[in-house]
């Protein structure tokens, strides 16, 4: 029976009206799906009871076999059983020419550069192979939820570039899923901890894989896991232990031919049980006998951990290049991912480098597809409004364009949605009434650089001396990424206002490369952004200099001191046309000091005007 | 009889009216719903019905509607934690079978 927990009065839900969602972890070695029944996150088990799909496919006159029974035929049927297929995925001919070692089949290139495996029924691409991996977790699903899925959440490594990602949806089209949403594997893991309601801070994120290893920081803000910095090995994992214990079988079997394929996948599947073995007990037993190597024997935990040292020093090495990249120097947990995590000396090795035990309870083999469910339960409307509304983010930051085509970012990207943001800006010249209002989206610093979404005016502002009107500017996007922007005088209440749907029109394909822009651009960005500063600067002092001479130059400043004044103005407007920074801020200094002078007899003549004729009792009235 | 708590059960209860802030005691009733036809629900109360009959268990008070009481009388409600979910869990000898999912039973 499922749990119940207490709702208010008239809200309980009725049974059978949640929709169907389910996450997917489609890994290297193995593959699980995940889902909420009775109220709870479980993986779904074949009919013998088993969580986890090998990721392995072979294809037989008879269709294609998943899982277990393939693995078992992989001995005999190497070229036609496809392992791994995940290295595979999005990638070209030539990206795997340096896996191909590792990989034994034969590859041909197919149109658009992609990879495809040559098998008995014909050539199988990665995207197909894939596909077979979800067909069968999903027939799972559909026996034990009875009913159709309506969305798949499927997590993908956050190192996967487009291509990678786009495969990745592509076999899952195939499988006739409907995705909604990729979800990077260690978010999922965080995830499921419910690291995600929790305190703010970084979240290291250690996934040793069965091929591969990944250490992932996680920055927590406002209940969404941006990823900020990922490191790791793309040639390290499990099965790297699997393979030295194989060659030490090699080693002391005193075998001195080439092992065949045959007897390496033998070899390396005793590798592994002994390696499981060694995780709860000291020692294993060694039984081989196939095609002439013959060893029988037994390995103890400190020979395999010896003989793993290097291996594990290669995944911390990793972890400290990472921390030390993102100049981040302390996590708030650690969460860990992979079969290979349960090794005792990888989790001492993790808990003495980080300086505090990691999270482990949650089975590590399962716990990103526990996390990617927990997010498709969320994503399919399972979940109260508000919780919903915690995952959508701004694609891209929103903001306003100020004097000298800089962009004045007022809403974050990442920033999560609903929100309302208020600025206030002011006017930029003596007497200005009106404003022009320019909003626009992106990362880049210069508004050229950035897309255009909307243009308004705001008239009427009563004149005031630059500086001295307040605008009050508010951006507010709704749930549904419906910006709009007021602005609002505030003295005088007068306002105009333009609704806007910032992401119309961008695909994510766009979003990205905008995104990719701004790193890219980052440096020239600063540079034209400090550049345009100066230039704003150097003109504010022009125009406010000008201003004064005009009011009281004659009636303060001797006719040669005069000429002074103006040459340094008119030097400093030249060095605006220069584009050279240096010189405009060298212009700006000489100009200041030039009127240091003219400004202090000002100020002089200001005091001595409001206490002209003024006794001091009533100065001392009007102070007090 | 009526409907009894366990220790965690009444613990959980008194947490959750204490963090609500208001709530005299807790409702169980049944509604007719699902595929097995019966499922439980949690309230909190506010307000009790005139028809309500009222238990205490372990100084909590519970409130049932005469109606649902024929379904869950001599129920026991537990509070369990199963892996990484937790919740209220009953024992009702008058259930006589669960839909395959587990949201809803029939007597």
């Amino acid at each position: 029976m499922a749990l119940l927990q207490i709702t208010e009065p008239g809200q309980a839900a009725d049974p059978h009206q949640r929709k169907r969602a389910a996450g997917i972890d489609l890994g290297t070695t193995n593959s699980l799906i995940a889902s909420v029944r009775e109220g709870m996150i479980q993986t779904l088990a074949d009919q013998d009871g088993e969580h986890l799909l090998p990721s392995v496919v072979r294809y037989t006159d008879n269709g294609p076999v998943v899982g277990r029974l393939a693995v078992e035929s992989a001995k005999q049927d190497p070229l036609n059983t496809i392992v791994s297929v995940k290295r595979m995925m999005g990638r070209g001919i030539d990206d795997l020419k340096r896996l191909s070692g590792q990989l034994p089949y034969d590859f041909s290139a197919s149109e658009g550069g992609m990879v495809k495996i040559r098998t008995r029924v014909g050539d199988i691409s990665p995207v197909e192979a894939s596909a077979e991996i979800l067909k069968s977790l999903v027939n799972r699903s559909t026996e034990k939820l009875a009913g159709e899925l309506h969305g798949v959440v499927i997590t993908v490594p956050s190192y996967f570039d487009d291509a990678q990602r786009q495969a990745t949806r592509d076999a899952a089209r195939l499988a006739g899923l409907n995705v909604l949403r990729l979800l990077n594997e260690p978010t999922a893991a965080a995830v499921a901890y419910g690291l995600d309601t929790g305190a703010e801070g970084i979240v290291a994120v250690y996934d040793l894989g069965g091929g591969t290893f990944d250490i992932s920081l996680l920055k927590l803000n406002q209940g969404i896991f941006e990823v900020v910095a990922t490191g790791g090995d793309s040639a390290l994992g499990g099965d790297d232990f699997d393979r030295r214990i194989a060659e030490w079988i090699i080693d002391q079997s005193g075998y001195d031919k080439d092992v065949n394929p045959r007897q390496l996948r033998t070899l390396m599947m005793q590798a592994r049980d002994i390696k499981e073995t060694l995780s709860t007990c000291d020692r294993s037993g060694i039984s081989i006998d196939v095609d002439d190597l013959k060893f029988n024997g037994t390995l103890s935990r400190s020979v395999f951990e010896e003989m793993i040292a290097d291996l594990i020093n290669q995944s911390i090495k990793a972890c400290r290049r990472t921390m030390r990249d993102a100049g981040i120097d302390e996590v708030k947990s650690i969460v860990l991912v992979g079969g290979s995590t349960r090794v005792p000396a990888v989790r001492s090795a993790v808990a003495e480098f980080f300086g505090r035990e990691p999270l482990g309870d949650i089975d590590p083999d399962r716990v990103v597809a526990i996390g990617a469910a927990v997010q498709a339960d969320i994503l399919v409307g399972n979940k109260p409004d508000d919780e919903m509304l915690l995952l959508d983010v701004l694609p891209l930051s929103l903001g306003l364009e100020t004097v000298g085509s800089l962009v004045e970012k007022v809403i974050d990207r990442n920033t999560t949605i609903p929100v309302s943001k208020a600025q206030e800006f002011t006017t930029f010249k003596d007497g200005q009434t009106a404003m022009l209002i320019h909003v626009v989206q992106g990362e880049r610093e210069l508004v050229n650089d950035c897309r255009s979404l909307a243009r308004f005016e705001l008239h009427d502002i009563p004149q005031m001396v630059a500086g001295a009107a307040r605008i009050e500017v508010l951006f507010q996007v709704d749930a549904d990424g419906l910006l709009s922007v007021s602005a609002r005088e505030t003295t005088t209440g007068v306002s105009a206002s333009v609704e806007v749907k910032p992401s119309y029109g961008l695909s994510d394909a766009e979003v990205t490369s905008m995104l990719k822009a701004s790193f890219d651009h980052a440096q020239e960005d600063i540079a034209s952004r400090s550049l345009s500063e100066a230039k704003v600067e150097a003109r504010r002092m022009i125009d406010a200099l000008l201003g004064a001479l005009e009011l009281d130059g004659e009636k303060l400043l001797a006719p040669g001191q005069m000429v002074l004044l103006n040459q340094a103005i008119d030097k400093l407007q030249e060095t605006l046309s220069l584009e050279n920074i240096e010189q405009i801020k060298e212009g700006v200094e000489i100009l200041g000091k030039a009127s240091e002078e003219f400004a202090s007899l000002r100020m002089d003549a200001a005091v001595r005007e409001v206490l002209a004729g003024r006794r001091i009792d009533q100065l001392e009235e009007d102070i007090g | 009889m009526g409907v009894n708590l366990t220790e965690t059960a009444a613990l959980h209860v008194t947490r959750y009216l204490e963090e609500r802030g208001s709530g005299i005691g807790i409702r169980l009733a049944v509604k007719t719903t699902g595929c097995s036809g019966l499922m439980y629900v949690l309230e909190p109360v506010d307000e009790p019905q005139p028809e309500d009959l009222r238990f205490n268990s372990k100084g909590v008070e519970v409130y049932v509607d005469p109606k649902s009481l024929v379904y869950i009388e001599g129920t026991e409600m537990d509070y369990v934690k199963q892996g990484l979910n937790e919740g209220f869990e009953f024992k009702n000898p008058n259930v006589q079978s669960e839909c395959g999912c587990g949201e809803s039973f029939t007597v």
